[in-house]
């Protein structure tokens, strides 16, 4: 499967409070309206300038700090096709692949805002068509893979009855 | 056995006793039935799951999509609900949020602690849900605070535990494990709290991402369970996923505190000649520790940021909350008022250690000294309740995390420090040293 848009670059450590600030956390049973916020405080232009199936490209340790699933579900609501960073926290990765939202681990240097990316995520290549350039993901975990191939974890047991590995 | 406690799960063919390894790989062996080692993936009986009100709903969405409208989950006494974040309900919204909570714990028999409890990882701890050895898992990511009591514990999103319920199993990678050993004798005024500020400082916010740590050493050997507590709350703010220490006397004793009797079982122990990568300590002469904004591994001694005007203090949260810290508080409160234009403010992190503060006039000295005193719950610590920060102002707290926004506005400053840091702070209006003060 073929993704195509636009990067939208952020640093190291983008915690889940700046995803998802708590001060909207009335807005959790109304997921859309909370995805109108989503990174807000690491970019208060972030949720009127990006475009559904752009790409999130950050630094390390992305996603650090709470288990809220609010936080991957609201990027996955405002239409973040898939983020690409060097490293995730280890729950929001989770959460991600459990919820269906493509995670990359990819050296993100090269990659500027703005750059057009493919992203095949069968193959884990991240084509920079602004660059000319090409980078390659980390392979994920094949438990990880099997999860997102069904869409999710609700998806994968409701399929298989079961979640051995 | 206490409150509601249920024991382990897990399969009993499997022989402890001649297992080697380190505390997470061995719970986790126990858990699945096989001998396993770091960076094996296992699939593991949970032994207790708790979900609170703010992450409660979508896992049960996620069970509900899974098992059906009338699907049953796997162990009604092994799941424990508890209101928390939005206590009591803060909006309508919380409101019907409880509301779908409580039904659901009533249709299932699940045990729920509604508004009136505390803080779940509090509740979770000294209601005796937690037995060492157990793999614990909990909708919050604080949930590895359990492992003060040589539980493997940790942090999972709503989707993971909507299959818990359904299956009462979860897959794992079994983390390697980086092992903290702490020497040397903590000076007046420092606490576990310093500490694991200044482990965090030294690893950095990703320093044991995907890692269990365990935490060893004269230093935790001594420590009161409360301050143990403190230390393995934390962990995640490295990027940990679990934060065990081996159960000795201290947790022994402290079991039984709370009504349950429990013998630590033989293997539960860290083998020395197991895989660790391992970071040492000796924390004689370490001056009290401050994590500035906002970053919770940007710490530096209390005596770079000495005299920050402060707008707020809070003594509080699943990290600092239980009566030691609030008798911590109180010593450097007693016939103290707080400084002008400071709002202090103090929670209880449950019902129980407010009942104890209240007993030995804790309570009164906060109220004295100017203090506001609220019901336990999260607080200002949930970032959108109450106890809210304007932009510029600066907050003084000792719960876990100074991340933009956290405690209001994205323009407000956070400074994580011990309650005692707190106290002296919210006397003088700007941070101090409490060594200096008394």
């Amino acid at each position: 499967m073929k993704l195509t848009g636009k990067a939208w670059k952020f640093g190291d450590d983008i915690s889940t409070d700046h995803i998802t600030p708590g001060r909207y956390y009335h807005l959790r049973s109304k997921m859309e309206e909370l995805a109108k916020h989503v990174m807000e405080d690491a970019d208060p232009e972030f949720p009127k300038k990006m475009k559904p199936g752009d790409f999130i490209v950050a630094g390390k340790n992305f996603g650090m700090g709470s288990s809220r699933e609010h936080a991957p579900l609201a990027l996955k609501i405002a239409g973040v096709s898939a983020i690409i960073a060097k490293s995730f926290a280890r729950i929001f990765y989770r959460n991600a692949i459990n919820i269906g939202l493509p995670v990359l681990i990819a050296d993100t240097d090269a990659i500027e805002e703005g750059d057009e990316l493919e992203v095949d995520l069968s193959t884990g290549v991240i084509k920079n068509l602004t660059k000319g350039s090409e980078i390659k993901a980390k392979p994920m975990p094949k438990v990880m893979i099997r999860i997102l191939q069904e869409g999710g974890l609700v998806n994968f047991v409701k399929k298989h009855g079961d979640l051995a590995v | 056995m206490g409150n509601g406690v249920t024991g382990m799960t897990g399969d009993k063919s499997l022989e402890m006793d001649g297992l080697k390894g380190t505390l997470a790989e061995k719970i986790l062996s126990r858990a699945c039935g096989k001998a396993v080692k770091a960076g094996d993936y296992v699939f593991a009986s949970i032994d207790a799951a708790m979900i609170h009100d703010i992450t409660g709903p979508l896992a049960i969405k996620a069970f509900k999509e899974i098992a059906g409208e009338d699907g049953k989950v796997w162990d009604a006494s092994r799941i424990v609900i508890a209101f928390d974040h939005q206590v009591p309900a803060d909006s309508v919204s919380a409101a019907e949020n409880h509301k779908m909570l409580r039904k659901f714990a009533e249709e299932q028999g699940i045990l729920n602690y509604d508004v009136h409890e505390g803080i779940a990882h509090q509740i979770m701890v000294e209601k005796g849900h937690v037995l060492p050895g157990m793999v614990v898992v909990g909708a919050d990511s604080h949930t590895c605070m359990y492992g003060a009591l040589g539980a493997f514990a940790t942090g999972i999103g709503s989707t993971d535990m909507g299959s818990v319920f359904a299956l009462g199993k979860l897959w794992f990678k079994v983390p390697e494990t980086v092992k903290f050993v702490i020497s040397g004798k903590l000076g007046k005024h420092v606490y576990g709290k310093d500490v694991i500020l200044k482990l965090i400082g030294i690893v950095g916010a990703d320093g044991a991402n995907y890692k269990a740590c365990e935490f060893a050493g004269e230093v935790v050997e001594k420590m009161s369970m409360s301050e143990r507590l403190t230390m393995s709350n934390m962990v995640i703010e490295m990027g940990g996923k679990a934060g065990i220490i081996q159960p000795d006397k201290v947790t022994e004793d402290y079991l039984r505190s709370i009504g349950v009797d429990f013998q630590i079982p033989e293997w539960l122990r860290s083998d020395e000649d197991a895989k660790y990568r391992t970071v040492e300590l000796d924390v004689t002469g370490m001056e009290p520790q401050v994590a500035k904004p906002h970053r919770v591994d940007n710490v530096v001694g209390v005596g770079e940021v000495e005299g920050v005007r402060v707008d707020q203090v809070f003594i509080g949260s699943c990290t600092n909350g239980r009566y030691e810290d609030l008798k911590v508080a109180a010593e450097f409160l007693k016939g103290e008022k707080i400084a002008k234009n400071v709002r202090l403010i103090v929670i209880p992190a449950t019902r129980t250690q407010y009942m104890q503060a209240l007993k030995d006039g804790l309570i009164d000295v906060f109220v004295e000294a100017g203090a506001i005193v609220e019901f336990p719950s999260c607080g200002p610590c949930m970032g959108g309740s109450f106890g809210l920060i304007a932009s510029g102002e600066v907050s003084v707290s000792t719960s876990n995390r100074n991340f933009v926004g956290r405690q209001g506005s994205p323009e407000g400053r956070i400074y994580l420090v011990s309650p005692a840091t707190a106290a002296a702070t919210a006397i003088y209006g700007e941070i101090t040293d409490p060594r200096k003060v008394k």
